[in-house]
């Protein structure tokens, strides 16, 4: 049986959710799955990764702030040391920045942000966009270690039960940059590339105040962020990290409401991919409306007030 | 200051790909080119690093002879010289042939800084910049948008998911450029004189054969139409039982 390498994020005590879905990807293709952990509290969450479908679990030991160069060396050393033919990670911000590092001490190439994976054993494919997602590629590799970044949301979670067995390696001490510190995001806001519900506001919004009515909708929902078009970002209306686009991010919620936002091809680029889309604008004719599953015609500083005001009675009415 | 900036010749984002006979390609036919965006930033920040600390930057890249346009365009912003890892076969490259033939270049010339883009938005891998990194040993902060170099080392703040992190280390180093990190000037008149006397050289690209394999490329499935539920605000209600009773995300 072949073996796969994951490596595993763990948060206030709690394992990402995205690392699971990478545990549940690989043992979905019937390899044995080891899950490598670092950092304070990995001893104790380790043994539990039985049940998001690890055999086995590796914790490294000691090693103090995380410093994405030693992960990296920590990571292809088990990889070599378990004979993996695959190593994954999540493709979080964290597990994109290790990932490739890992790949080239393996001398293996890296498929990052994956949407789809198939095969088994030394015959695995996998499907990831290019282009951010107007073209969908399927790739395989002859790499000694098959290496991939796995997109959060798209792959199950395994339905195991049992534990890991656990063995710690002491982690590679220091490393050549250590992370310092972490600065959270204000207010606690969601990242418009993980809320399940976006609302996207474009030029159609005629001001930075314009945006007002967009985070009153978010505030409605309860689980959305505001995202942007990039004409408003390049205007400075709003920050990049809410730019969604070929040059921001790619989002795939369960409902995105584009507001003033005629849908350029960079921007349905980013998208497309979402479950339901709405759109809302002024020019029948924009091109947003070709994408989109509902659409209404009219002024936004008209229809979104009054969207804002029926969302919020269906929360009161629970 | 030594400081080289890697960039990649990408088609241009309003490009609408159609998929080449062969299943494995895009349609090159009309496929504009431009400069990837982040290496944008990546070359903006390299010539501001140059204007305060002063030293050189030199524009590398892998691609076709054609690649002197996008080359130029970054010369012409204030880059010093431009280095051409000649490859017809770029596209089929992968991310790990690449960054050994960047690596091989820029081992043992000097280089204090490299910076490049968070990704190039073609494959969107984001991997080359901290391959590269690892092949030569050094350390690298990716999605960056801040930072502060000095003589010795510097910092950098990057953009993670729970939040910006700080890191900080000694040169030589490679940084990968988000787009909060500056806003590229535009090239003036002048820049684009001055870019057609700077030394460009073409040379081979070392070859690493590619381990990635394009089985197929595919346009994603397109949306099913949708319909205009009414104007103004007096439609709320019909999109919203719409929304809750059809599409069952409310």
């Amino acid at each position: 049986m072949s073996t796969i390498v994951v490596f595993v994020e763990h948060q206030n005590g709690a394992v990402r959710r995205p690392s699971i879905e990478a545990l549940g990807a690989a043992a979905a293709t019937g390899a044995a799955v080891v899950a490598v952990l670092g950092g304070e509290g990995a001893r104790a969450l380790a043994p539990g990764l039985g049940a998001a479908g690890a055999s086995r679990a590796v914790v490294l030991a000691g090693g103090g702030a995380f410093s994405p160069d030693a992960c990296a060396t920590d990571l292809a050393a088990v990889a070599r040391e378990e004979g993996a033919r695959a190593f994954f990670a999540a493709a979080t911000s964290t597990g994109r920045d290790v990932a490739p590092r890992v790949a080239a001490l393996l001398d293996s190439t890296l498929h990052s942000d994956c949407t789809g994976l198939t095969g088994q054993g030394d015959s695995l494919v996998v499907t990831r966009p290019w282009l951010a997602g107007k073209v969908i590629a399927t790739m395989r590799s002859t790499a000694p270690v098959f290496c991939a970044t796995l997109r959060r949301n798209v792959f199950a979670p395994a339905t195991g039960s049992g534990t890991a067995a656990v063995r710690e390696r002491p982690a590679t001490p220091g490393g050549r940059t250590v992370l310092a510190a972490v600065t959270a995001k204000s207010g606690g806001k969601l990242d418009v590339g993980e809320a399940p519900v976006v609302v996207a506001g474009g030029r159609g919004l005629g001001e930075p105040a314009g945006f007002r009515i967009l985070e009153e909708l978010a505030a409605a929902f309860g689980n959305a962020a505001v995202g942007a078009s990039r004409a408003v970002v390049d205007a400075g209306w709003r920050g990049h990290s809410e730019q969604v686009g070929q040059t921001g991010k790619t989002v795939s919620p369960q409902l995105y409401i584009a507001v003033g936002i005629s849908g350029a091809i960079q921007h349905l680029a980013g998208m497309k991919t979402s479950k339901v889309i709405v759109a809302i604008n002024k020019d029948p004719d924009a091109p947003i409306f070709k994408v989109a599953d509902y659409g209404i015609v009219g002024d936004a500083f008209q229809v979104v007030p009054a969207l804002t005001a029926a969302v919020k009675k269906l929360r009161a009415e629970g | 200051m030594n400081i080289v900036t890697c960039i990649k010749r990408v088609p241009t984002t309003d490009l609408n790909p159609k998929v080449g006979a062969d299943g494995k390609s895009i349609d090159a036919a009309g496929v504009q080119y431009m400069v990837s965006f982040y290496d944008e930033v990546a070359v903006e920040e390299a010539v501001r690093t140059k204007e305060k600390l002063g030293g050189e930057v030199t524009v590398l890249t892998i691609g076709p002879a054609e690649a002197s346009k996008e080359v130029r365009e970054c010369l012409a912003k204030g880059a010093d010289r431009g280095a051409i890892l000649l490859d017809p076969h770029w596209h089929q490259r992968d991310c790990l042939s690449s960054a050994k033939a960047l690596a091989e270049r820029i081992r043992g010339s000097g280089a204090d800084l490299v910076l490049t883009g968070r990704l190039a938005t073609d494959r969107d891998h984001a991997a080359v910049g901290p391959m590269l990194a690892a092949l030569l040993g050094w350390p690298c902060v990716t999605d960056v948008v801040a930072l502060e170099i000095t003589a010795a080392g510097g910092t950098a703040k990057r953009e993670a998911d729970g939040g910006i992190e700080s890191y900080s280390f000694s040169l030589p180093v490679v940084i990968t450029c988000q787009k909060d990190l500056n806003t590229p000037r535009y090239a003036g008149l002048k820049g684009i004189m001055a870019a057609k006397k700077k030394p460009l050289e073409e040379v081979a690209c070392p070859s690493f054969p590619a381990q990635a394999e394009i089985v197929a490329l595919a346009l994603p499935p397109e949306r099913k139409a949708g319909r205009i539920v009414g104007k103004g605000p007096e439609a709320v209600p019909a999109l919203v039982a719409a929304l809750r009773n059809e599409a069952k995300v409310l």
